[in-house]
C-alpha cells in the first residue's frame, strides 16, 4: 500500500490524487476492502448455517419421537391365557400372555386368521402391547372372563407408518358394479371398465421408474471405478419386470413391488391385486370380505399405495391392517411417556432415557462432590497461599496442560488406575464421576481463581485489620464473595462433563442396561453414551429416539448455561 | 482559628504523656526485595491522643504505619528490621501471634471498605472472631456501644440489618471506625481516612477522631497538612523514607527545625 | 465395610469436636482465669481434624493391605500350577470374586477355587474388622490426647490453620498426581506392550512406528498359532492427520475470518448475536456432532458423490473432517479474537495515519502482529482435533487404510483406542495393550502441541505488556 506507483510521463515527485488513474486505484482499494469485509460476513453466515442446519436436522428427526401411537381395543380376557397356573396368584397373573390376548383381539376385529396374518399382526403390535392390560388384570383379577378396553402399544414400524414414513394412499370410488369371486384367498373382482384409469397410470408409473432406473444404471456403468460399476448389477435385475409392465400392450397387467400397489376395498375386505386389466382385478384377500355379493357402483373403492412396496418397511398387508384400524378410529397419538419413564430396551417403542438420565445425574453428583471442594481449595491455595517457587510453577503447568489433554486419555487413566489398580466396579457412576472430576478440575480451578482474583483486596485488608487471620479473611469474606463466580464456572464445567462421552466408554459405562441404576456402584450408562449406543442401531425408530435424546441433552445443557449466565448477571458486582 | 488555639493549649499539656509512650519504634527499616523503603525510623507514640504522619507521596509514612500492625506481612517480598514495641511487647517477636496483635491495633483504610454484609455484621465480626462477647445480648450491646462511639448509631439504628455498602462514603468510613473500635484496640491506625470523602464527611470524621483521642492512641497518615494541624497533637514528617522531624504539632507547623520540613509545610514541594 | 468405617469416622469426628469445644469453653469459663488464645470452636475443629486425619490415613494404607492379605491367602489355597500361571490365576480369581460377591459359581469352580474363595472371604472379613478396630483405637487415642492437651494458651486456631493449609496443598497437588497417574498408567502398559515376554504377537518399537498395516484382530489369532505382526501405526497416523487437515481447512478460514470480522468490523449488535452463536456451537457435545456427521453429512456427501459419479465411502474422511471443522470453528475464532484484540490500538492508528484502508491495516499490520497468537490458536485447534474421539468414532471408519483420499474411509488413533477397549479386555493380550501405546502417543503429541502453543502465547504477551 505504500508503493504508490508512478506512471511513465507523470512527474515522479508529485502525485496527482485527482487523476483518473489514482481514482481507479482508490476504487480498486475500496473494492478489495469490501471484499475483505464480505469474507468475514460470509464466514459468520456459513458458521450460522452450520449451526442452524444441525439444530433443524436434529429437531426434525427427533420431535416425532416425543409422541407415540397406540391402539385402543376391547380385549376378551380369557382365563387360560391371563392366568396360566389357574390359581389367580400374582406370579401367575404376571406371567400371562397378555400380548397374545391383544393379538387375538386384533385378529378378531380385522376378521383375519392364519399363520401369515398372525405374524403380520405381531409385527404391528409392540412386544409390550399387553403391558397395560397386565397391569390392569394384576391390580384387579376379577377382570378375567370379561372384555376389557385397553390401550395397546404399537410397534416401531407401525408407529413410523402413522407418522408418515409409509406411503400415500389414494382412494377412488368404483365407477361400476363389482363382483368378487370369493370372500378369501385368491379372488377375482370383475367390474367392467372400472380399472382402465389404474391400468394406464400404473403403466405410466412403471415407465417413469424404468427411465430413472436406466439413468442410474448408465451413471454407474460410466464410472471408472469398479466398485461403482458393481452397484449397477442388482439394479439390472429389476429391469425385466418393469419393462414387461411398461411395454405391455396386452389386456392383463402383472404388478410388481417396484411400482405402486393397487388394491380393491370391497364388501368390508381388501384385495391386493397382482394382475389387472381394464375389467378384472385378480389378487389375494388381505382382509377377508364379508360377502361375495356384487357391490354397486360407489359402494366399493379402488385403493393405490403410491410408494412401491419394495421401498418401504411395512408391506401391503400391514398397511391394510393399519389403515383399517385407523379408519375405525381406534388409533390415537399421545405423548410418549415411556420415553421418559423407562430404561433402555431392544424394542425402539419401549426404549426410554430414564436409566441414562439417572446414570448421568449420579455420575455428575460424584463429579460435583469431588471437583467443587477440591477445585476451590486448590484455587484458594494457588491464589492466596502459594509462594512463588518450583512447586507452585509445577502445579500451574500441570493444570494448564491437563486442561488440554484429550478426554479419552482420562478414560485410559480411569481404566488403568481406578478399575485395574484400585479394583473399583466397571460401568459404575462412581468411577465415571471420578474420571469426569479429574477432567473438569482444571476448568473449575481456573474459573475459581479468576473469581477469587476479582474480589478487591480491600475486603481482605479490612478483615486482617480487625484481627482476622489470613484464613479467616479468606473463608469468611473473600470466598463468599467469589462464590457466584465459582458457581458459574462450576456449572459450565458440569455442562462440559454432562456432554462428555469418550472417557465413559473406556470405563465400561457403555453396556446395554435395562434397569434404572439405584446407586453409585450399580451398572449404569449416561445420556451421551445412550445417544452413542442408539445411533449405532439399525432401526429407523432408534434414529428418531437418538435425536430425541439429543434434544433432551441439549435442553439440559441450555438450561445449565442459562443458569450460569443468570448467576453471572444477577451477582455481577462492580467494585 | 479558635480551634487551633484550643489544640495548642491541649498539646502543651499533653506533651508530658510522651514520657510514657504506647508505641516505641527503634531503627525500623523496610525492604521490598532489594529496595529500601524506610530508613532507620525511630519514634515514640504517646499513650493517648493523635499523632499524624505527614510527608510527600512515597515518603514511607504509610509503609511505616503498616509496620505497626504487621500488615506488611501479607506482601511476600517485604522484609522489616529494627524493633517496634507496643506496651513493651515486641510485635515482631516470632512467638507473638500476628492475629492477636491486629486485635490490639485497629486499622482504618484510605477507601472505606465495609464488608458487603449488614451493618451489624460489620461491627460484630471482630468481637465474634476474638470471642469478646459471651452472649448474643453482649454482642448487641457491644455493637451499639461501638456505633455510638463512632457517632453513627443515630443514623443507622433503624437499619442495622441493611448492607453496610449502602451507606454514604462518610458513613461507611465511620462504620469502619466503629468496626475497628469494636475489638477495643490499644492503638488505631488510620491510613488517609478522609482522602476519599467530601469536605462535609471529612469534617464529621475529623470530629470523631477528636472525640476518640481521649480513649485511644491514634496514628493517622494524611497528605493534608491542614488535617494534621486540626486533629493531631503530635506530628512526624517523613521524607524519602526517613523520619525527618517529630514533635508537638504546633511546633512542627510554626517552628520546624529542619529545612525540608519548612519547605514542605510552606508548599515548596509535595 | 467401608460404610461402617466412615460412619465411625463421622461419629468420632463429631464427638471429638463437641468434647474439645466444651472443654475449651469450660477452661475459659470463670473470672480471673486466663483468656483462651483461640476460640473454643477452633479447639474443637483442631481435635476433630486430628481424628479425621488419623482415620483416613489408616484407611488409605490399611484397605489395600487387607486386600493384599486376602489375595495372598487365596493364592495359597490354589494349586501351584494355577498360582504360577498368570492367565490361569486371573481366570481363577474371576471365579473367586464371583463366589465372594455371592453370585452363582460358574462351571470352572473347582474345590480348590471354592476353598480359595472361602480363605479370601475370611481373611478379608477379619482384616476389615482389624482395620476398623485400629482406626477406632487410634482415633479414640487422638481424641483423648487432644482433649486433655487443651490449655488456655494452646494455639488451636494456628494449628488448625496449618492443617487446613496442608489440605489446600494436597488439593492443589492433585493436578500433579493426575498427570503422574496418566503418564504411569500409559507408560506401564506401553512398556508391557513392547517388552513383556509373556505377551504374544507384540511388535517391535520400530515395527510399531513405521509399520503400514494395522489389524489388531489378527494378533488375537496369534495366540492360536498364526503369528503375524499387524501393529503398524502409520495408517492410523495418516488417517488422523487427514481428518485433522480437513477439519483445519474448514475451520481455519471460517474461524479466522469470523474473528477478524468480530474484532474489527462488527457493531456491538452483531457481536451480541454472533458471539452466542459461536458459544452455542462450542457447547454442543461432540456425540451430537458425531450423530450429525454419521447420519446427515456422510449420506449427503455420499449422495452427492454418487451424483457426480464418484465412489464415496459411507464413512468417508471428508464427513468426519467437515463436522470436526464445525466443532473447531468457535475454538479458533475465540482464541484469534482475543489475540487480535490484544494488538495495541497504536499500531492500527499508525497505519490509518498513512492512509491505509481498514482491510489493508488488518492484513499488513494487525495480522502480522497477532500472528504468533494465531499460530498458537491453530496449534491448540490441531491438538483438539487429534484428540477428538466421538465424531470420528461415529463417522469415521474402522479399517486402517493408508490413503490421502478424503473420500475413502480412514481410521484414527482415538477410534482404535475406543474400538480396542470397549468390550472384553484381556490385559495379557497385545491387542489391549496396543490401545495404551496409542494413548501414550496421543498424550505426548497433544502435550507437545499445547506446550509449544502456550510458550508462543507467553512470548507474544510479553511483547505487548
Amino acid at each position: 500500500m505504500t508503493d504508490v506507483s508512478v506512471l511513465p510521463g507523470s512527474h515522479p515527485t508529485r502525485r496527482d490524487l485527482t487523476s483518473e488513474d489514482a481514482r481507479a486505484r482508490v476504487r480498486r482499494r475500496y473494492r478489495s476492502e469490501a471484499r475483505f469485509r464480505w469474507y468475514g460476513i460470509a464466514a459468520l453466515v456459513v458458521t450460522t448455517i452450520f449451526l442452524v442446519t444441525l439444530i433443524a436436522d436434529i429437531l426434525i428427526k427427533g420431535l416425532p419421537a416425543f409422541t407415540q401411537h397406540s391402539l385402543s381395543i376391547d380385549v376378551p380376557v380369557t382365563a387360560e391365557m391371563a392366568d396360566p397356573e389357574g390359581n389367580r396368584s400374582e406370579q401367575s397373573l404376571r406371567s400371562g400372555d397378555y400380548t397374545g390376548l391383544v393379538r387375538n383381539a386384533v385378529k378378531a376385529e380385522l376378521g383375519v386368521d392364519g399363520r401369515v396374518a398372525t405374524g403380520h399382526i405381531s409385527k404391528i403390535l409392540s412386544t409390550g402391547a399387553g403391558d397395560a392390560l397386565r397391569r390392569a388384570v394384576v391390580a384387579d383379577p376379577s377382570l378375567i372372563g370379561q372384555t376389557v378396553k385397553t390401550t395397546a402399544l404399537l410397534s416401531d414400524d407401525a408407529d413410523l407408518y402413522y407418522k408418515g414414513v409409509g406411503t400415500v394412499i389414494e382412494r377412488a370410488d368404483g365407477a361400476a358394479a363389482a363382483k368378487p369371486s370369493d370372500v378369501k384367498g385368491e379372488i377375482t373382482v370383475t367390474a367392467p371398465g372400472a380399472f382402465a384409469a389404474e391400468v394406464a397410470s400404473l403403466r405410466e408409473r412403471a415407465a417413469t421408474t424404468l427411465k430413472e432406473l436406466e439413468a442410474q444404471i448408465a451413471l454407474y456403468d460410466g464410472s471408472s471405478d469398479q466398485a461403482v460399476r458393481d452397484r449397477a448389477t442388482p439394479l439390472k435385475e429389476q429391469l425385466p419386470p418393469l419393462q414387461a409392465i411398461a411395454a405391455n400392450a396386452a389386456a392383463e397387467l402383472p404388478l410388481d413391488p417396484h411400482i405402486s400397489s393397487f388394491l380393491v376395498a370391497i364388501n368390508g375386505g381388501i384385495v391386493k391385486v397382482s394382475k389387472l386389466s381394464g375389467d378384472v382385478a385378480t389378487g389375494t384377500a388381505l382382509i377377508p370380505l364379508k360377502t361375495a355379493d356384487a357391490a354397486a357402483a360407489g359402494t366399493w373403492q379402488r385403493v393405490t399405495y403410491v410408494t412401491p412396496e419394495a421401498d418401504r418397511k411395512v408391506d401391503d398387508s400391514k398397511v391394510a391392517f393399519l389403515d383399517r384400524v385407523q379408519t375405525d378410529g381406534n388409533v390415537s397419538r399421545g405423548l410418549n411417556t415411556l420415553f421418559f419413564t423407562s430404561g433402555d430396551s431392544r424394542e425402539p417403542e419401549m426404549a426410554g432415557i430414564r436409566g441414562a438420565l439417572v446414570g448421568s445425574i449420579l455420575t455428575l453428583a460424584v463429579t460435583l462432590a469431588l471437583c467443587l471442594p477440591i477445585g476451590v481449595m486448590a484455587a484458594i491455595y494457588l491464589e492466596e497461599f502459594a509462594s512463588k517457587n518450583w512447586f507452585t510453577d509445577l502445579i500451574e503447568i500441570n493444570i494448564n496442560n491437563l486442561a488440554a489433554v484429550p478426554s479419552i486419555v482420562f478414560g485410559l487413566l480411569g481404566l488403568a488406575v481406578f478399575l485395574n489398580f484400585f479394583g473399583l466396579p466397571r460401568s459404575a457412576p462412581v468411577v465415571g464421576g471420578l474420571v469426569l472430576a479429574l477432567l473438569v478440575l482444571p476448568t473449575i480451578i481456573i474459573a475459581s481463581r479468576a473469581a477469587l482474583r476479582a474480589v478487591p483486596p480491600s475486603i481482605k485488608e479490612a478483615a486482617l485489620g480487625v484481627g482476622a487471620s489470613h484464613q479467616q479473611a479468606i473463608f469468611h469474606h473473600v470466598l463468599p464473595l467469589a462464590m457466584p463466580g465459582i458457581m458459574t464456572g462450576t456449572i459450565i464445567g458440569m455442562a462440559h462433563a454432562l456432554g462428555e462421552t469418550a472417557p465413559l466408554l473406556m470405563i465400561g459405562m457403555v453396556a446395554f442396561i435395562v434397569d434404572i441404576p439405584g446407586g453409585f456402584t450399580d451398572s449404569a450408562t449416561a445420556l451421551p453414551v445412550q445417544i452413542y449406543l442408539w445411533s449405532d442401531l439399525p432401526e429407523a425408530a432408534f434414529k428418531q429416539k437418538t435425536a430425541a435424546a439429543i434434544i433432551v441433552l441439549l435442553m439440559v445443557l441450555f438450561v445449565m448455561n442459562g443458569l450460569a449466565i443468570w448467576l453471572r448477571k444477577r451477582f455481577e458486582r462492580r467494585w | 482559628m479558635d480551634m487551633m488555639t484550643a489544640h495548642q493549649t491541649r498539646s502543651l499539656t499533653e506533651a508530658a504523656s510522651a514520657a510514657n509512650p504506647k508505641v516505641v519504634a527503634r531503627e525500623v527499616e523496610v525492604y521490598y526485595g532489594e529496595k529500601r523503603a524506610l530508613n532507620k525510623v525511630s519514634v515514640d507514640v504517646p499513650d493517648r491522643g493523635v499523632m499524624a504522619f505527614i510527608g510527600p507521596s512515597g515518603c514511607g509514612k504509610s509503609t511505616f504505619l503498616r509496620c505497626i500492625n504487621r500488615m506488611n506481612d501479607t506482601i511476600s517480598t517485604c522484609r522489616v528490621t529494627g524493633k517496634i514495641t507496643i506496651e513493651d511487647q515486641d510485635i515482631y517477636d516470632p512467638e507473638l501471634d500476628v492475629v492477636q496483635l491486629r486485635a490490639r491495633v485497629g486499622m482504618v483504610f484510605q477507601k472505606p471498605n465495609p464488608f458487603p454484609k449488614s451493618i451489624f455484621e460489620n461491627v460484630a465480626y471482630g468481637p465474634r472472631i476474638h470471642g469478646l462477647a459471651k452472649s448474643k445480648a453482649d454482642l448487641e450491646v457491644l455493637v451499639q456501644d461501638s456505633l455510638q462511639k463512632a457517632s453513627l448509631w443515630n443514623e443507622v439504628k433503624d437499619r442495622l440489618h441493611e448492607s453496610g455498602t449502602g451507606l454514604s462514603g462518610g458513613q461507611q468510613q465511620r462504620l469502619c471506625i466503629a468496626r475497628a473500635i469494636a475489638v477495643s484496640p490499644d492503638v488505631i491506625l488510620m491510613d488517609e481516612p478522609c482522602s476519599a470523602l467530601d469536605p462535609i464527611a471529612t469534617a464529621r470524621v475529623e470530629e470523631l477522631i477528636d472525640e476518640l483521642r481521649n480513649n485511644f492512641c491514634i496514628i493517622i497518615v494524611t497528605h493534608s497538612m491542614q488535617q494534621a494541624a486540626r486533629v493531631s497533637q503530635r506530628t512526624a514528617f517523613f521524607h524519602l523514607g526517613t523520619l525527618v522531624e517529630e514533635g508537638a504539632t504546633q511546633t512542627i507547623f510554626t517552628n520546624p527545625t529542619d529545612q525540608r520540613t519548612q519547605d514542605y509545610i510552606t508548599g515548596r514541594f509535595g | 465395610m467401608a460404610g461402617i468405617y466412615f460412619v465411625t469416622l463421622a461419629v468420632l469426628t463429631a464427638s471429638a469436636f463437641l468434647m474439645a469445644r466444651s472443654r475449651a469453653a469450660s477452661l475459659a469459663g470463670g473470672r480471673g482465669k486466663e483468656a483462651l488464645h483461640s476460640l473454643p470452636i477452633y479447639h474443637g475443629m483442631f481435635v476433630a481434624s486430628g481424628v479425621v486425619a488419623v482415620m483416613l490415613l489408616i484407611f488409605i494404607f490399611g484397605a489395600p493391605l487387607v486386600s493384599h492379605l486376602a489375595h495372598s491367602s487365596a493364592v495359597s489355597q490354589l494349586p501351584a500350577d494355577v498360582a504360577a500361571d498368570r492367565l490361569k490365576s486371573s481366570t481363577a480369581f474371576r471365579e473367586i470374586f464371583r463366589i465372594v460377591a455371592g453370585e452363582a459359581a460358574g462351571p470352572q469352580a473347582t474345590d480348590a477355587i471354592r476353598n480359595a474363595a472361602e480363605a479370601y472371604r475370611s481373611t478379608y472379613a477379619s482384616g476389615n474388622w482389624a482395620l476398623l478396630a485400629t482406626g477406632f483405637a487410634a482415633a479414640l487415642g487422638m481424641l483423648l490426647f487432644g482433649t486433655t492437651r487443651i490449655t488456655t494458651s494452646f494455639r488451636a486456631r494456628n494449628m488448625f490453620e496449618k492443617f487446613v493449609k496442608v489440605v489446600l496443598v494436597i488439593c492443589a497437588a492433585i493436578a500433579i498426581l493426575t498427570t503422574i497417574g496418566i503418564v504411569l498408567s500409559v507408560l506401564n502398559e506401553t512398556y508391557r506392550f513392547f517388552f513383556d515376554p509373556d505377551i504374544k504377537g507384540k511388535p517391535t518399537v520400530l515395527g510399531f512406528l513405521f509399520g503400514t498395516e494395522w489389524n489388531p484382530q489378527a494378533a488375537m489369532r496369534a495366540d492360536q498359532g498364526d503369528i503375524q505382526s499387524s501393529f503398524g501405526f502409520l495408517p492410523l497416523l495418516t488417517g488422523t492427520l487427514l481428518i485433522t487437515a480437513i477439519a483445519i481447512a474448514v475451520a481455519g478460514p471460517l474461524g479466522l475470518f469470523s474473528a477478524i470480522y468480530l474484532a474489527e468490523y462488527a457493531t456491538p449488535r452483531i457481536r451480541s448475536v454472533a458471539k452466542p452463536i459461536l458459544e452455542i456451537l462450542a457447547g454442543i457435545p461432540t456425540v451430537v456432532l458425531g450423530f450429525f456427521a454419521a447420519l446427515t453429512v456422510a449420506p449427503l456427501i455420499r449422495g452427492s458423490g454418487e451424483w457426480l459419479g464418484l465412489d464415496v465411502a459411507s464413512e468417508s474422511a471428508l464427513a468426519a473432517g467437515l463436522v470436526m471443522g464445525m466443532m473447531i470453528i468457535p475454538f479458533i475464532s475465540s482464541l484469534s479474537d482475543d489475540v487480535i484484540n490484544a494488538v495495541p490500538q497504536s499500531l492500527r492508528d499508525g497505519a490509518y495515519a498513512l492512509g491505509a484502508t481498514k482491510s489493508e491495516t488488518i492484513r499488513r499490520v494487525v495480522l502480522p502482529a497477532a500472528l504468533p497468537g494465531i499460530v498458537s490458536a491453530f496449534m491448540l485447534a490441531i491438538s483438539r482435533a487429534i484428540g477428538e474421539t466421538m465424531i470420528v468414532v461415529m463417522a469415521a471408519g474402522l479399517a486402517a487404510n493408508l490413503t490421502a483420499n478424503p473420500l475413502e474411509a480412514v481410521t484414527t488413533i482415538t477410534v482404535q483406542i475406543k474400538t480396542i477397549l470397549v468390550g472384553d479386555q484381556e490385559f495379557d493380550s497385545a491387542k489391549t495393550l496396543a490401545a495404551f501405546a496409542l494413548g501414550l502417543v496421543l498424550f505426548f503429541v497433544t502435550l507437545a502441541l499445547n506446550f509449544i502453543a502456550l510458550r508462543i502465547v507467553q512470548r507474544y504477551r510479553e511483547q505487548y505488556d
